[in-house]
């Protein structure tokens, strides 16, 4: 097992407000949207740095969906920012009809997703938004892993043209993935080569997923962890190539199990390769109130999940006598 | 363009309504034939356009139908001021078509700047777009036209409340009302109460006009272009009738989205002079 160091803990939303300043600096076309949340967001450095290119909009985030389409048309490239519950399954209509439908050069970046939200319980812990998203034509949709890897996405999709979906989260987590990896939307990054199960994780649980690759290389498991940041488009290829060689899988999202990247693992394999594949995610439940530690434990999302889930399926390849792709 | 010209135009717009929408036996004539003199003056009188499209539409006017689905009369009139040929009018909510039966920018329709059917969305875009212009420093002005039924909608009072707030003074909005909607009048199905005195409070400098009398469109729109540039959003109450034109198509929600058969399309063009040969 790869060693991965910790270069420290923050928040993945600091490495958003990190890549929007940046941005600022950089790309003239780039302005910032919000809608009353722009601490929370971290979007108050580049607001105080360029206060002409952001828009305070209240509380109202269907009507900032639809000034960000219009800002689209005269070339700016807007950058909208509230949680990731009121970026999605609250402004759907408006994400679809003048965003995804008409095509618009839009990121809506959304913070506070999944139960690491904690304490402020289910109404605003969104467990369907990569779901949601993904099911829209011309979306790209993202969902990195720490501090490192959110700011570089939020760089990277200011050059990507077309709607763009980004995820992050508020916890203070590991940041492992190194200042200079590159970001390429669509390439799924290999964290670690192993030849016993495929792990695909995205967003918080990549984490998760390295903590159990550990442990499993105790117990003599050689796993192989993807990082899967861009959930849509798929990286097919890293999919196949890796299963073909493991013959087994397990998915790990903070995300409902209906709808999130195991679905869209699950797709790839249906159609290219079918083996065993078990799932870490939600399974079709809310969340509620707690510490995100404990909220993780709970809802089945945690290394030792992974561990179990590992295991689970590798039983099944034993058995499977398509075992041995 | 002389009046009498206009008139022609308007004429000639309400048979391609018409026609367009017995051709394929759906789409929304009334509220289209109600607009018609609101198109005409805006697209050969007001507006300060390019026919050669781009979707930035930097250096010149831009305008947003938020009530899409009279999508008929916007068509008639992108066509016959040069946009597209006229001929594309025949395929109409057919197969293939870059006219969709609500206006849709996926076919690239010149002319056409965001998709809107879903109601309530077409002021925050055309806003959005208005602030765009001002970071562009472009001097040219947004015009918006939104339905009457349409204000039952959250959204719209959202962006109302932040054109305002933030002083998008480059905007021209309009309400067609016409008091219809598709259950019934807008009276009965859900009361609009005193829909200026709600944009006054909002915020808004708040002008009215008769959308049925050419001139005075005109007029009214001249004079909304002078009150930009003065720190608030600019919306005209817009009386109309629905079906204007064809006298069996007036004074109901009837013809809100029905078409008419082979019989009432003779009727209706018999009222309505060809002026400029239909397409």
């Amino acid at each position: 097992m790869k060693k991965y160091t910790v270069l420290g803990k923050q928040d993945t939303r600091s490495g958003f407000g990190a890549g929007l300043l940046e941005l600022g600096r950089t790309n003239p076309n780039v302005v910032g949207l919000c809608a009353d949340l722009t601490g929370s967001l971290k979007m108050d450095a580049f607001q105080k740095e360029f206060p002409e290119r952001f828009f305070q909009v209240g509380i109202a985030e269907a009507n900032m969906i639809g000034l960000a389409a219009g800002m689209t048309i005269g070339g700016k490239i807007p950058f909208t920012g509230t949680f990731a519950n009121f970026s999605t399954g609250r402004v759907y209509d408006q994400i679809r009809q003048s965003v995804a439908y008409s095509n618009k050069n839009v990121k809506i970046c959304a913070s506070h997703a999944g139960l690491t939200l904690g304490e402020d319980g289910a109404t605003h812990q969104i467990l369907e938004d990569l779901g949601l998203m993904k099911m829209l034509p011309n979306f790209t949709v993202i969902n990195p892993c720490d501090y490192n890897q959110t700011k570089a996405a939020t760089l990277a999709i200011a050059d990507h043209v077309g709607p763009v979906y980004l995820r992050f989260g508020r916890p203070k987590v590991p940041i492992f993935i190194p200042e200079d990896q590159k970001f390429e939307i669509g390439k799924a990054l290999l964290l670690n080569e192993g030849n016993d199960v495929s792990i695909f994780a995205t967003g918080h649980l990549v984490w998760q997923a390295i903590v159990a690759g550990e442990i499993l290389a105790t117990q003599g498991i050689n796993a192989e962890i993807i990082n899967i940041h861009t959930i849509k488009p798929i990286d097919n290829e890293a999919v196949i190539n890796s299963v073909r060689k493991t013959g087994c899988a397990v998915s790990a999202e903070e995300h409902q199990i209906n709808g999130g990247l195991g679905d869209s693992i699950a797709q790839v394999l249906a159609r290219n390769c079918p083996a065993p594949l078990e799932y870490i995610g939600v399974n079709d439940s809310f969340g509620e109130s707690g510490v995100p530690e404990q909220l993780m434990e709970k809802y089945g999302l945690s290394a030792s999940h992974i561990v179990e889930a590992v295991k689970k399926v590798l039983a099944r390849k034993a058995k499977s006598p398509k075992s041995g792709y | 363009m002389e009046i009498e010209e206009l008139k022609k135009i308007a004429s000639q717009t309400r048979r391609d309504i018409v026609r367009m929408v017995h051709a394929v036996q759906s789409g929304h004539p009334g509220g289209s034939l109600g607009c018609t003199e609101f198109f005409v003056a805006l697209y050969h009188k007001i507006l300060r356009y390019k026919t050669d499209f781009t979707m930035d539409g930097i250096g010149e006017d831009l305008f947003f139908l938020s009530n899409g689905h009279i999508s008929p009369v916007w068509y008639s009139v992108l066509a016959r001021a040069g946009f597209f040929e006229v001929k594309e009018l025949a395929t109409f909510r057919k197969i293939d078509s870059r006219l969709q039966g609500h206006p849709a920018t996926a076919e690239h329709i010149e002319g056409v700047r965001v998709a809107s059917g879903s109601l309530g969305q077409g002021l925050s875009v055309a806003v959005g777009a208005a602030q765009a212009k001002k970071l562009n420093q472009d001097s040219h002005l947004v015009y918006v036209l939104m339905g009457d039924g349409e204000q039952q909608e959250g959204q719209i009072w959202e962006a109302a409340m932040y054109a305002a707030h933030h002083k998008v003074d480059n905007l021209i909005a309009t309400i067609d009302l016409n008091g219809q909607q598709i259950d019934g009048s807008t009276e009965k199905v859900m009361s609009l109460q005193n829909l200026a005195a709600k944009w006054k409070a909002f915020g808004w400098n708040v002008l009215e006009m008769n959308g049925n009398d050419i001139e005075e469109v005109i007029k009214t729109l001249i004079l909304a272009k002078s009150l930009t540039g003065r720190e608030q959003p600019i919306v005209i109450m817009m009386k109309t009738e629905m079906g204007f034109g064809v006298d069996f198509m007036m004074g109901s929600h009837h013809w809100h989205g029905i078409a008419p058969n082979d019989e009432q399309l003779a009727q209706a063009l018999a009222q309505l002079p060809e002026t400029l040969g239909d397409y």
